[in-house]
């Protein structure tokens, strides 16, 4: 479609509040060759169990049904490995059911776990969504990822779904990043801040301090894209349990309110047609009316260079929510940093910046728990997990640690689970001499965006401390 | 090692049912796999061979035409679409507003006076299977009165913003996939093609 109806543009209504109850998380790695996913999964679980001082056969009492995000069966040679999960968490007899959006699986299976508290089916589920792509040879392992892009018409093309996202890089680049070495270095900043920041992170995959030369003198992936712009492979699992309002309280004492919503867009980026930008909250017509003028080639909208999904996700979500400006509304967020660029061009999606501005959250210092400038708190930090690119893309379980990683934040809870020396033990993995907190002071209200690929499917999630709402039920 | 002639595996349809013929998975037994520091059993390995048939159906036209030199696309001609008139490249067998099966069209003169690059990419990197020389020039081509936007491979020159190219097609060995279908920069001359290719 490239036009919309009033019915289409509805603003989605939760039937009844939603609760995030408690979350949970894996380790994250490259590959576990010597442990099977259901040991994953029940670390995630177990660790949700754990946050709220249950043991996992308490917490199980409250669950109604099941989501389960995997996205790539083919990996792992076994359909229904959610049936196999199920069974080995004990859930069985319990409805269950797997969903699969590509990297926006995580968000997707919070997504569909909400709706059923929401329209009362459910009064407690279960979302909970893993990944392992590190059973195949790595070259079989691209030609699978290129299987989520169009069979006929792009797979043959290579078998390498980075040629087929990296020219909508390419186009933002030019466009937008006219090519300056001030754009390649903000580029670059990220890739050192998300690495940055998953040193203080236990689970994360890829932590690194590295400077904006390491990543600019990185080997060339997909030109202007490097080794270091991009976002990890990854195995591991994450959990969130969702209420209505009494059995959350049931489970916690300080359960967060939870809205979502989501958005799609062409699985081919051939097929995307020209159409208005659907304006958010904090825009007008007239933030765009000279765009094209500004950034010559910037006339079709949304080319190459925007997500229409992640736009109506934050479209539909902070209408949910009542967010009128994001940065002023919210105090951390979770981005889906596939590649540095993509970082940047999701900025403006939801509206972080106006479309073709995204550069300027990471100059200005906003994105950072410290402003580098100012060295006063950031106004809205971002990916303090370490995102995709420091912590991990274990694609089905990558949306859940995002939603669990801003939970923590609001919940005034991530030392918690970031700092203490047995969990880095038990990990196998050294703290940092320097490790400091990274927890957002006095933090009510996040983000965290969940997104596939080109774009075809992308998730708004949006959690609230329940005393800080912005909207009336 | 490549399969022999009588290791192929073949395929009809006739009486509205695929008909395979010929060998279509070797068998390769499996091998465990174990830790070098411990001895310990880690798993095994599941070796494969596997063939897929994907029906072209209502897209068939593209692919048959492209051994044929021919560039096929399809419109909406629904005089009630909002989007009437729309052309699709890649072809798309039904109009994706008004749900009416589309036009089918032959588009080769088209492209070959107005395509140009919109967007591209370099890698030198490919997955299995991949059967295109390396590195892969990624492009993506705009066509005047086309709403979309076509990705392909530059066969040959270097790929450039709005920089002209011109079809080429595989019509000598048609592998009727879309690499039969590639592009190469104005200028280029017949004995630049890849094997197989004409103009
Ligand atoms: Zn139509």
């Amino acid at each position: 479609m490239i036009k919309f109806s009033d019915k289409q543009l509805k603003i989605p209504k939760l039937m009844r509040p939603v609760y995030l109850a408690t979350v949970g998380m894996s380790k994250f790695d490259r590959a576990f060759p010597e442990t099977r996913t259901e040991e994953l999964c029940i670390q995630a679980f177990t660790a949700a169990a754990d946050f709220v001082n249950m043991t996992p056969s308490e917490l199980k009492q409250y669950i109604h049904t099941c989501y389960y995000g995997h996205f790539a069966d083919h990996f792992g040679d076994q359909l229904l490995g959610e049936s196999v999960i199920h069974d080995r968490l004990g859930l069985d007899p319990l409805g269950n059911i797997g969903v699969k959006t590509g990297g926006a699986t995580g968000g997707s299976t919070m997504w569909e776990a909400v709706k059923a508290v929401a329209s009362g089916y459910s009064d407690c589920t279960l979302a909970l969504g893993w990944e392992r792509m590190d059973e195949v040879p790595t070259d079989e392992g691209n030609h699978l990822i290129s299987a989520a892009a169009d069979k006929d018409w792009e797979t043959p093309l290579g078998h390498i779904y980075t040629g087929y996202y990296a020219v909508m890089a390419q186009r933002y680049w030019k466009i937008f990043g006219k090519e300056e070495d001030s754009f390649r270095d903000t580029m670059a900043e990220i890739a050192v801040k998300n690495r940055g920041y998953a040193r203080m992170n236990p689970h994360a995959q890829a932590p690194m301090k590295i400077t904006i030369e390491d990543v600019k003198n990185s080997p060339i992936v997909a030109y202007p894209l490097r080794a270091l712009d991009c976002c990890l492979m990854s195995v591991g699992s994450a959990c969130g349990i969702v209420c209505d309002e009494k059995t959350a309280y049931e489970i916690t004492d300080n359960p967060l309110r939870i809205y979502i919503a989501a958005g799609s867009h062409t699985l081919r980026v051939a097929d995307r047609r020209n159409m208005t930008i659907p304006l958010l909250p904090n825009e007008t017509p007239d933030t765009y009316k000279d765009l094209a003028k500004r950034f010559p080639g910037s006339d079709r909208y949304p080319g190459f260079t925007g997500f229409l999904a992640a736009r109506m996700a934050a479209y539909y979500a902070y209408r949910m929510a009542g967010i009128k400006d994001p940065i002023e509304d919210l105090d951390v967020i979770e981005l889906h940093d596939a590649f540095t660029i993509s970082d940047i061009q999701s900025y403006e999606d939801v509206g972080l910046r106006p479309y073709g501005e995204g550069r300027d959250y990471i100059e200005s210092g906003d994105a950072y728990l410290t402003n580098p400038q100012t060295k006063k708190p950031g106004k809205l930090p971002s990916n303090l997990s370490g995102g995709l690119i420091g912590c991990m893309h274990a694609v089905g379980a990558t949306g859940l640690m995002q939603i669990a990683e801003i939970g923590y934040h609001i919940w005034n809870r991530w030392d918690e689970i970031h700092e203490p020396q047995e969990k880095w033990d038990v990990f196998g993995r050294k703290k940092p001499d320097d490790w400091t907190s990274l927890q957002v002071k006095g933090a009510k209200r996040g983000l965290a965006i969940s997104h596939a690929g080109v774009g075809s499917h992308v998730t708004a999630a949006i959690l609230m401390h329940p005393n800080n709402l912005l909207k009336e039920d | 090692m490549p399969k022999t002639e009588n290791e192929k595996g073949f395929v009809d349809v006739a009486n509205g049912r695929y008909k395979p013929k010929g060998v279509f998975h070797i068998p390769e037994a499996n091998q465990p796999i174990f830790n070098k520091d411990t001895g310990k059993l880690a798993g095994i390995t599941n070796p494969r061979d596997m063939t897929y048939m994907h029906s072209y159906g209502g897209e068939a036209p593209f692919f048959e035409g492209l051994g044929k030199g021919k560039l096929m696309a399809t419109r909406c001609d629904n005089e009630k679409c909002d989007t009437k008139g729309s052309i699709y490249q890649p072809f798309r067998i039904y109009c994706p507003d008004c749900l009416r099966k589309n036009t089918v069209i032959d588009m080769t003169d088209l492209a070959k006076t107005t395509a140009k690059i919109h967007s591209y990419i370099i890698t030198h990197r490919s997955g299995a299977f991949n059967s295109l020389p390396k590195p892969i020039k990624f492009i993506n081509i705009e066509f005047e009165g086309v709403v979309t936007i076509l990705m392909s491979v530059l066969a040959v020159g270097e790929p450039e913003f709005d920089k002209k190219v011109l079809p080429i097609f595989n019509t000598k060995s048609p592998t009727y996939t879309i690499t039969d279908l590639r592009f190469v920069v104005e200028g280029t001359s017949e004995s630049e093609l890849p094997e197989g290719f004409t103009f």
